[in-house]
């Protein structure tokens, strides 16, 4: 810890851009340099402070996309009515400065002292926090088994779509608005019926994590919940369709 | 407007609370549902950020900033408890 940080207090400070890398044609990730950053467990947060020419504030919370132990990451999606997310999807560039303070939450985490076995559930940028948490398990060297199921719009939509083929994972895309030709996969929002077919056996006293838009997690939690999954054992994260 | 959950204001009461409160439980004062903060509703763009419980839609906390001081009003809250770290 920094000499000047106060204990217990969350103090800005300022990271300077590493890179920033193109995942689909609205979503980027970038890689963060901030030198009294702590430890960051798979699934915390960070806040970013944009503060305009005449002062004028604006925040908001980012899921960390990098596991503990790898360079800081955060992975954004530009919404086009937000106030900071634009500002990072398409100006921000290696080099420059941004205001950080971090790392947040202690509910939406996994380590691999939780256990398993995982099922992680994401819904379009939902993924970024469970892709810390694959990281974290390949990192670890854990053995947990892991399923992911992983709602986007479009093939084009899906973030992190080649580095998840790679891990020790059964990884299912359900593909909601539209379908490469050929596409032999799901093909709707996700369901119970999908949820009977993917998820875990409630049986095995499964671990979820569900991220994504409110109605998603919604749906998800739910449906997990009638398929006989402890609710304390579905752990939720909604964003909202509007983030900013 | 469509409302997040309680982890996404995990930055805004760490700075209130001084410790991290997402993982904290805490019971609604109107219906006694009790749960986990980050599973509690909340709207970001209030003015002000306003906390409202899942059960029985009662708010349960409001933030407000005034001219750089955070104005905190958890009376909707009958207990708020943060787990030993």
């Amino acid at each position: 810890m920094a000499g000047t940080a106060v204990r217990g207090r969350l103090n800005w400070q300022l990271a300077n851009v590493g890179s920033v890398t193109d995942e689909t044609a609205r979503v980027r990730t970038i890689t963060l340099d901030a030198p009294d950053w702590p430890e960051h467990r798979a699934g915390q947060h960070l806040d970013v402070r944009l503060t305009a020419d005449d002062g004028y504030r604006a925040e908001r919370s980012y899921s960390i996309a990098s596991a503990p132990g790898e360079p800081l990451a955060i992975t954004v999606e530009r919404l086009d009515d937000g106030e900071v997310s634009p500002y990072l999807a398409d100006e921000l560039m290696a080099g420059d400065e941004l205001e950080l303070r971090g790392p947040i939450g202690g509910y939406f985490v996994w380590s691999a002292a939780d256990g398993g076995p995982l099922l992680l559930m994401a819904g379009g940028s939902g993924i970024v926090p469970l892709r810390a948490m694959l990281r974290e398990r390949q990192r670890s060297g854990s053995t947990v088994p892991a399923r992911l199921l992983y709602s986007s719009r479009s093939w084009d939509d899906v973030i992190y779509r080649a580095e998840l083929s790679g891990y020790d994972a059964t990884v299912v895309h359900t593909l909601t608005r539209a379908q490469p030709a050929g596409w032999t996969g799901y093909a709707r929002r996700v369901d119970e019926r999908m949820l009977a077919e993917v998820a875990w056996p409630a049986s095995e006293a499964a671990l979820a994590y569900v991220c994504g838009p409110t109605s998603f997690v919604e749906a998800v939690a739910t449906g997990l919940v009638r398929l006989g999954y402890p609710p304390e054992r579905v752990k939720t994260e909604r964003f909202g369709a509007t983030g900013g | 407007m469509e409302p997040v959950d309680g982890n996404a204001i995990g930055g805004l009461l760490l700075s209130v609370f001084g410790a991290e409160m997402t993982a904290a439980v805490g019971t609604c004062a109107s219906c006694g549902a009790t749960g986990p903060v980050a599973e509690f509703v909340v709207y970001l763009r209030g003015p002000g950020t306003v906390v409202r419980c899942r059960s029985c839609t009662a708010v349960l906390m409001v933030f407000t900033e005034v001219r750089g001081i955070t104005c905190v009003d958890l009376t909707g809250l009958a207990n708020l408890t943060s787990p030993s770290t």
